[in-house]
This record gives structure tokens, sequence and C-alpha cells, in this order.
């Protein structure tokens, strides 16, 4: 069997890991881990779970593809834009996969090409560095639910290496091409591999990408490797880590900036991400970079030097430096493509390079570009699981669809990590923020809200196990509710020992202001009914 | 003056059916009483409201210290975690799953017991005795107390929500059996600690770590909790299920041929025909702006959760009894469209909802196959007087004759079990 849990909607009720324990598991108080692929023995549990998840976040497979093939009752549905009979979507992951699937659900019924550089059926990337790293799951099984049935073509292990708007075709490595009425460019990201050529190509240096690149490493990691090292202390840094300390493997986190998930939360939650990660014997050095990895006469890696004038014998690196946008294909194609991703407007069409909307061309997933009202329309890249999915659902409802009944793309950014037992949820964009405060728990037992705000209103929450309550603060950022939010409520962190700052403190964020001084607020539930509305001041 | 909607909610009279009454309620999403109560029947704000921070469950009960469903975070939070370590994931993540075969098995006995009869009283004979053998087997409470803890589990639950111009006797009748509840669960969690044996109690008594962040009067306070909640409302969703597809024979005809739709059924009736309807009382702890109303800080909230569940703006044809509405196999894609308030929402999300949902899946899966030409005797049955809690008394069905249990199905589900148990000792053991 296939499914995903869309963990974005996951609130950690652990329903699905009582009545399938076999196959979803719960690490700590509310983390989800799970088999992506689970054995057919396990249907009539699977089931069981699925129906019984409050939030609805379990997605299966069909169970034949006569099922799968989307009712075509909404075929005739006005509307649909009569010109287009070819479609392609580049990028075979989430995005393209969701896309494609949305466009046959949307009654699309031309022809649909699905072009991927991977030789893989789409499959789902955030078990890689969690249950895959840890052994609980192979890496190949992570294959997503719904890649059949879809009467796709199917070209994988093909990238795209060109894209020709006049004549409306994509080029293929190999000499392949692909006509489209529609084009969608989903090609996602790739690794920031380690910029030292020779000592990224010495044995024992990984990234953390694709499902070949962990299952190369899980095979490492069961070796027992004397010490890991990670280099790089954002999510995916912290979520290795955390699985060498399941492991039981000694490691060493070297980040460059004052502490883990600066870059992503600002300082303050920083330091309870530090703690967190020392209270679990992680070796964690900030401020500090790693200057060489240094190999021993058989290339194999055996220690690196730290800037601070230190060695580390390591004899396992992982580089989690960020990630590179997959956009080279489309440098002649005069698109606004390059090192931030795709430019698109908010019903995700692409921009050309003077900023002129194409007609043709949509953009979706972790390559987009894309302006959101509640952020001073800034155009934003999200490497978000949901992000993904809701884009590409988006855009693939715009490519066939009239002028008229166009979808925005406005659903806020949501995502999860899960590291040392802690599920971690953010909602909104939290370094577009000057201030944090804690409304609820406490920061030193690691179960605690956090709400950010900028020029006094909220525009991010952060939960540590506390996921329950999240969308209460997503309802705040939608209506750019005052900041600080000034509420008596339960579990006030002023109650908790010790007590948590009474006032919102600086968030330790780097802030490029842009002056703004209207208001927007989000309004509607489903994709065809949310609006922006300016709010302006009154007075 | 004339009774408002809510009031004819809690009138007796309409026990057998409030649904038309929720739709009027529903009209206005947020609807002030004259006795200063807020009441909320509609699906979006209900669950915008179980997860907001500025409602709380803390009630003033005259027994300290409360159970944890009365309790904020963080005390909620903690006496949680603590009841779960031998309940539920991540410390204990089988016993639920495990117990499936156990569970045929008492299910299996009652109903041979129908044998030679061709009508039972589905309350009496099945839906009341096989929770409450769960729930004591669970527990590590003897069944042969039953007669004891019924006449305390009565009294409670007679008390629950407004209940009208009885409560002061009724509040008395409640608080005295609360103080004669937990003084019998204090005995038995020391009887349990000195003598340990392969249950709840006993695990909790024994469990040091569970010692060090619960006292012991909270330890009584909560088995109490678990003991009533664990079966008075499991006992209403059996029977209402039983009453539901009694009433839709092509569903029931379904089941019969496709099994597996029993998993489908009972999140539908979850939400169609809730053995909990309301949530009596929630209280504002600020100013809550919600759907066009101010509910001032310190106003009850009563959330009306079998309203929710039938909004027709949450859920398409929500007065049609219809499983397959629920297909766990669709895409979903953030609409919610089947999800419902059966079990409640956010914190308190209802602590023995696996343990229900599997019961209720054995017993009517069972039921369904064993019982020929089911069919029921009264309609609508008498009605047990709480609102809240809402159930049938007595749900008398009449049968052709009863089915021999399936050969093999006892044993094979018990060595599925035992297979299981097996292999996540092994894990244990790799682990430790």
């Amino acid at each position: 069997m296939r499914l995903a849990v869309d963990l974005t909607r996951c609130q950690g009720y652990a329903q699905c890991a009582f009545l399938a324990p076999d196959v979803f598991t719960m690490s700590g108080d509310e983390a989800l881990l799970y088999d992506a692929n689970p054995d057919d023995i396990q249907r009539e549990r699977i089931l069981r779970a699925a129906a019984a998840c409050p939030v609805q976040a379990i997605i299966l497979d069909h169970r034949d593809e006569r099922e799968a093939r989307p009712a075509a009752a909404e075929a005739n549905r006005s509307g649909t834009a009569a010109a287009v009979e070819r479609i392609v979507i580049v990028g075979a992951s989430l995005a393209g996969l969701r896309a494609a699937h949305a466009l046959r659900t949307g009654g699309f019924t031309g022809s649909l090409t699905l072009i991927g550089d991977e030789p893989h059926r789409p499959y789902d990337r955030p078990p890689l560095s969690k249950q895959v790293l840890t052994g609980q799951v192979p890496a190949q099984r992570t294959v997503l639910p719904r890649s059949t049935g879809l009467d796709v073509d199917w070209r994988l292990g093909q990238p795209a290496i060109g894209l020709d708007r006049a004549r409306r075709r994509v080029h293929v490595a190999g000499g392949g091409e692909v006509d489209f009425d529609r084009v969608l460019i989903a090609t996602g990201v790739r690794a920031r591999p380690w910029p030292n050529v020779a000592e990224a190509a010495l044995d024992g240096v990984f990234v953390v990408r694709g499902r070949d690149d962990a299952a190369e490493l899980r095979e490492r990691l069961a070796a027992g490797p004397q010490r890991v090292l990670v280099i790089g202390g954002g999510f995916l840094g912290s979520e290795v880590a955390s699985d060498c300390c399941d492991l039981g493997i000694p490691v060493t986190v070297v980040e460059r900036g004052p502490q883990p998930l600066v870059g992503a939360f600002g300082g303050v939650l920083g330091a309870v991400a530090a703690e967190l990660q020392r209270a679990n014997g992680v070796d964690l050095r900030c401020g500090v970079a790693v200057e060489a990895l240094e190999g021993d006469a058989d290339a194999r890696l055996v220690r690196a030097r730290l800037s601070d004038g230190s060695t580390l014998d390591v004899d396992l690196a992982v580089a989690a430096l960020g990630a590179v946008r997959n956009v080279e294909w489309l440098r002649d194609s005069g698109l606004a493509a390059g090192p931030w991703g795709v430019a698109c407007d908010a019903g995700c069409r692409a921009f050309d390079v003077n900023g002129v909307v194409t007609d043709d061309i949509f953009v979706a997933g972790d390559v987009a570009r894309f302006p959101h009202p509640l952020y001073e329309y800034q155009l934003l890249a999200l490497e978000h699981w949901s992000n993904a999915l809701n884009q590409a659902e988006i855009a693939a409802h715009n490519m066939i669809s009239d002028e008229s009944d166009r979808w925005p793309h406005l659903a806020l950014p949501v995502f999860w990590s899960t590291q040392f037992g802690v599920e971690i949820k953010s909602v909104g964009v939290p370094t577009f923020s000057d201030e944090v405060l804690v409304t609820q728990g406490s920061t030193a037992e690691r179960r605690f809200v956090a709400v950010y705000g900028k020029d006094g209103r909220v525009t991010a929450a952060v939960t540590f196990n506390q996921s329950k309550w999240l969308e209460f603060y997503a309802g705040l950022i939608e209506r750019s509710a005052p900041f600080p939010p000034e509420f008596r409520g339960v579990d006030h962190p002023a109650k908790a020992k010790p007590p948590v700052a009474a006032g919102p403190v600086p968030a330790a964020i780097p802030i490029q202001a842009v002056p703004y001084h209207a208001t927007v607020m989000v309004t509607g539930h489903h994709p065809s009914e949310r609006r922006a509305r300016l709010v302006h001041p009154s007075g | 003056m004339a009774p408002s909607v809510f009031q004819q909610v809690l009138d007796y009279a309409n026990r057998a059916d409030p649904y038309p009454l929720y739709a009027e309620l529903r009209r206005t999403p947020v609807i002030r009483e004259d006795d200063g109560r807020y009441v909320v029947s509609t699906y979006r704000e209900i669950v915008a409201l179980l997860h907001d921070p500025r409602v709380s469950s803390v009630r003033k009960e005259s027994e300290e210290p409360p159970s944890f469903i009365r309790l904020d975070p963080p005390e909620h939070d903690r006496i949680r975690r603590v009841l779960n370590r031998h309940f539920g994931p991540p410390e204990t993540p089988g016993r639920i799953d495990g117990m499936r075969p156990e569970l045929l098995e008492i299910v299996t006995e009652l109903i041979d017991r129908f044998a030679g009869k061709d009508q039972v009283d589905m309350v009496d004979e099945f839906a009341y005795p096989f929770p409450v053998t769960v729930i004591c087997r669970l527990l590590g409470v003897p069944r042969e107390d039953e007669p004891r803890f019924r006449v305390w589990a009565d009294a409670v639950v007679e008390a629950i929500g407004p209940v009208g111009a009885e409560q002061e006797r009724l509040y008395a009748k409640r608080d005295a059996a609360i103080v004669e509840l937990r003084a019998y669960l204090s005995g038995l969690i020391e009887f349990h600690r000195r003598h340990p044996r392969d249950d709840l109690l006993s695990a909790l008594a024994t469990d040091d770590a569970v010692l060090g962040r619960m006292s012991r009067a909270e330890l009584a306070s909560n088995a109490a909790l678990l003991l009533i909640a664990g079966h008075e409302t499991t006992v209403n969703l059996i029977t209402n299920g039983m009453l539901t597809l009694l009433r839709h024979p092509h569903v029931l005809e379904r089941i019969r041929q496709r099994p597996e739709l029993v998993i489908r059924t009972v999140e539908e009736l979850l939400r169609y025909e809730p053995p909990v309807q309301i949530l009596p009382d929630r209280v504002a702890l600020d100013d809550i702006e919600i759907a066009g109303t101010v509910i001032p800080a310190g106003a009850p909230i009563t959330l009306v959760l079998a309203a929710g569940s039938r909004d027709p703006d949450h859920v398409w044809d929500p007065d049609r009894f219809n499983p397959e509405r629920i297909d766990p196999e669709r895409f979903v894609l953030r609409r919610g469209g089947n999800q419902h308030l059966g079990f409640g929402g956010g914190v308190h999300y209802c602590f023995g909802a696996p343990l229900a949902r599997v019961e209720t899946q054995v017993a009517l899966s069972e039921l369904v196959s064993r019982l020929d030409n089911p069919r029921l005797l009264a309609d609508p049955p008498p009605y047990r007087p709480n609102a809240v809690l809402r159930g049938p008394r007595h749900l008398m069905v009449g049968f052709d004759q009863v089915r021999p249990a399936r050969v093999g199905r006892v044993p094979r589900a018990r060595e599925e079990a035992a297979a299981r148990a097996a292999a996540e000792a092994a894990a244990a053991k790799e682990r430790s």
C-alpha cells in the first residue's frame, strides 16, 4: 500500500498510532512518523487509522486504477479554457504529481506529460531525513500515493534542458521535445553541495535531498560511524543530528550563526533549539564554520578543520547548507528565473524578465517565487510541503480555467519539523517580524507557542509540541491582528516555571523593512473563495 | 415566556429527535441564553472555540482534585500525558489494537446468549454489558462490582449539563456518589499497588514516573473519570449505531456484504448520532469575538457538537446517514468535509476515542453478521433522561435467528495478536 500524511494538518492526536501501531508511530507527544509503503497485510488497520484521523490528514492510494480515474463530472463545467489540449509538467515530485491529479479531477482530458530528472516515481521527501535515516523505513518505501491511473505520459529520468516559449516546446536531455499549450514549471530545488569540489568528493561526505542520497547515507549510519559532522544547523541539519542521537551515534553540529534554526526563527527560538540539541547530547558548536574536510590516502573523510582552529575526527559529514533552485534549464527562456526561483503572480503565472506576465507558463512548488499580500507583496519562495501541494492545485486550476475563474494562491505558509521527539510547527513567516512573544506554555519544557509581530501586527506563530493551538494563531495572522496579542488564556507563560518574559522581546531577525501602511486581511476557506482585502487605516 | 430553542433541546419531550431544533439553533451561530450562557451550534465556530486558548474547561466542582476533563493546560496536559503512558503511544502503542481478539470474544459470548430468543433489549443485553466488561478488564476493576459502581455512574451522568429545576437534588446526589466512587477506587488502586496485574490501574499504581507527577488523590479522581467515561458513552454509541442501521437497512446490508465498511459507518455515526451531543460547560477567560458576537469574559459557553456535525455549511446533505461519504481513499486537500465533532477537538479530544472506535466496530460488525433479519420493535425507543449524553434506555430488537459465530475468527485474531506481541517484545529487546 502507499500512503502519505499531510503533517501540516496533523495536530498530533495519535489516533493512527493507536489503530495501526506498526505503520504509524509517535515520537514524543505529538510528532508522527510513518511507513509510507506498508505491507498489504496492514490494509484494514490503515483504513481504520485513516478514517479515524480527526483532521483527515492521511492520504491513501486507491485500491485499483478504475477508482483512481477522477470523475469527469466537472469536465463540462463552464469557464474551462477550451484551447488547452496538451499540458506538460516539468518536475515529477509532490507539486508535479499534485498538479497532474488536480488537472484530471478538474476535468482536463487532453494529453498530459510529466517530465522528471530522477528515474523514480514521485516519492515523499519529509520521511527521508527522519524515519529513513533512522532505519525505521527503507528509502524506497516512500513512493507517494495517487501516481497511477492518471493517464500520464511519464518521462522519468529525462531532465528538461530548455524551454522554447515561441514554439511552446520543452527540450529534454537526449534530444527529445515535448510540445505544450500550457506548461507547469515544478522543478524544485537540489541540495547545495559542499563548496570545495575535491572535499565534497571524499568518501563519507553527503548531502540529503533525494531518495538515493538518503539510502546511501542510511547505509553508512547503520555501519556505525565514530562521529558524524553535520554542517549547518537549519531544519535538515537538526533533523539529521536528531537521527544520530536516536541511533546512539556521536554527532557534532557546526553552525555559522549564533544558534541553530536562527535563519528560520531568529535568535530567541534559536536559543531554545540550541538547548534542545545539547540536552539530547549533540556537540553543538555555533558561531563556527567548517574550513576544510580532510581525507586519508584512500580519499576517505577522516577530519574536519574548524574556523576556531580546532579539528574534529569524523568519518561521516552531512552538508546541510540549504538548497539551490533548479532553474538552469530556463536560462535562455526569457523568464524571470534566477537563484531565487522563478517569479510568478498570485495565480502562479510566470513573469518574463521584464516583469510581464505570461499566459501559458505556470510555476508551483519550491522553485516558485510568488507575492503574498500579508507580507507586503514581497516575492516569497517557500520550500514547504504544503506550499507545493496548495500552489500546484491553484496552478492546475488556473491552467484550465478562463481568466474570470482564476484562483489566487493566498494560503498561509505552514511547515513542520520533527526533531528530538518534538513536533515544531510554524504558520506565517517568522522572519518577517521584529518581535516575538511566548503566549502559552514554557520554553524550558519545550512545549510552547511563540507569536511573532511586525509593525504592530501578528505575522507568524511557532509551536513546540503545541500544534492543536496553531489554527487559532493562523486566524490572528489572517486578520492582521494587533501585536502583541493581549488576551487572558490558558497556560499563561507567566505561570510557568521559570516564568517567561512578560512582554515581547526582539526576535533577533535581520530586518529589511519596507515602509507600508495599509493592512491586508485574507478571508475565505476554499481556494475559490480566498481573497485578500485591503484595510485602510482609519483617521 | 416561550422556551428558547436551547431549552427545547433540553426538554425530555424532544430527546428522540433534537435535530430539527439543532437546525433552528444554527440559524444564529452564537446565541445568548437568558441565564447568560452562550450556545454555539455551527461547525466553524465550534472548531474555532475548541482551539481557542481563551476558552477554559475549569469548573467549580465540590470534590477536589478535579479530573483532567475539568482542567486547563498545563495541568490538563500533565495528567493526560501521565495517564497515557500505559494506554497508548508513544510508550504503549499496541495496547488498543491488541485488545481486538478479547473484544471479539466478549461480543461473541454476548451474542451467543441471544440463541433461542427472537428479541432482545439491545441496551441491557449487549450495548451496556459489553463496554462495561471491557473497561473493567482494561482498568482492573472487578466485573462483579458493577452493581455498585453503576449507581454512582448513574448519579454522575444524570447531573451532567443544564439539568433544570432538579439541579440542587441531582448535584447533591452526584457529589455524594463521587465521594464514594473515589473512595472505592482508592482502595482498589492500593490493592493493585500491592498485587499488580496486567491492567491499567496496576500499571499506573506501580510506575514511579506516574507517581512522581500525579498525587494519589489525582489518580483516584482520574480513575473515576476513566471508569465512567470509559463505558457510558460507548453504550450510547453502540445503541445509536444499531438503531441507525436498523433505520437504514440498505446500509446494514452493505456492511454484511463488505464488512470493512463498518469502519466508515462508525465515523458517520459519530457525526450523525454522536453519543456526546453537547459540551455544556466551557468558560470564556476573555472577551471573544466570534461570528459577529462578543462572548464576554466569564460567560459560560455551550458547544452543541451534534449540531455542528450536521452543519450544511460544513458537510453536504448533512441529515442523510451515508457512511460512504467518508472515503478514506479519496484525495484530501484542505477540505475537511468529512470531519466530525463526535469526539470533540483540541487538547480535550476524547481520551478513549481509539477504544470506543474499535469496540463499536467489533460490536456492529458482529451484530450485523450474526442476526438474521433484525428489526426494530419500537421506534423511537425510550430515551435516557440526559440531553448531553444522549441515548436510548432500551432498544428492543427482533430477529429470526442467531447465526453461529464464524469459526476460527477468534483463534485467528488471537494468533495475530500473539505474533504482534512477540514482534514488539523482540523490537523492545533490540532497542534496549
